[in-house]
């Protein structure tokens, strides 16, 4: 199983927050990226080039490896402070 | 000391926490973050951010650990409050303690530009047409830039 999380505006634009998926043998968190982008329209923004990643919590580029029990997260570019 | 919370803080006890930490440094630098109540389109009503709880204090933690690796440091304090904030409130604390004033002011100002571009936090404004997501800016980034070459500079 991974956990997707999503935030701010990616979260609105595709209504969810949070999602699990059955671990099907994934290498990377763009291969991800491709699966969730299967489930309809406003999926598609999470292949944007601003979206940025993380897996456990750690902040990654698209090609980063993944296992089985990972939390992926997507989110577009911070702006805190 | 890292901390994401809802409620404001003292900054007076923030800088007397800093200054009784000290232990023979001879510098205190703070910066604090305050909502403004204008943006380009006009006027902000207040703003809310949003989280990713957990990440978000291991990156604060984690872009302190980046700046004791260039400068000599003795205490930090971060703060960032997170949900709805009001006009002209507190945001934001960054207080660095160190031996002297230079290396004080850098990593007070390293922080606060790596926080801007690396830690998951995100901002909504309340405008006239309701709260709006805030978009990134490229100056934020070159901010960060400016530091991409710094490695231990006292």
């Amino acid at each position: 199983m991974i956990q997707i999380k999503l935030f701010a505006s990616l979260r609105e634009s595709i209504g969810t927050s949070s999602l699990n998926l059955e671990y099907a043998g994934e290498n990377t968190v763009a291969d991800v990226a491709h699966e969730l982008v299967e489930r309809g329209a406003n999926w598609r923004l999470l292949e944007e080039r601003d979206v940025l990643c993380a897996v456990n919590q750690t902040l990654c580029g698209k090609d980063a490896k993944i296992n089985d029990g990972d939390e992926i997260a997507f989110f577009p570019p911070v702006t805190g402070g | 000391m890292i901390s994401v919370q809802r409620g404001d803080f003292d900054h007076c006890e923030q800088y007397q926490a800093l200054k009784d930490e000290a232990d023979g440094d001879g510098a205190v630098v703070t910066f604090t973050g305050l909502v403004r109540d204008f943006n380009v389109e006009g006027s902000v009503s207040g703003i809310h951010i949003e989280h990713y709880p957990g990440m978000t204090e291991k990156s604060l933690m984690r872009i302190c650990s980046e700046a004791r690796k260039r400068w000599q440091l003795g205490q930090i304090r971060v703060i960032h409050r997170v949900g709805t904030i009001g006009p002209q409130e507190q945001i934001v604390f960054v207080g660095v303690t160190s031996k002297h004033r230079k290396s004080a002011f850098e990593a007070c100002e390293f922080i606060i530009d790596y926080l801007k571009t690396s830690a998951p936090l995100w901002k909504q404004e309340g405008t006239s047409e309701g709260m709006k997501w805030v978009a990134s800016r490229s100056s934020d980034q070159e901010a960060m830039d400016r530091w991409a070459n710094t490695t231990n500079q006292s």
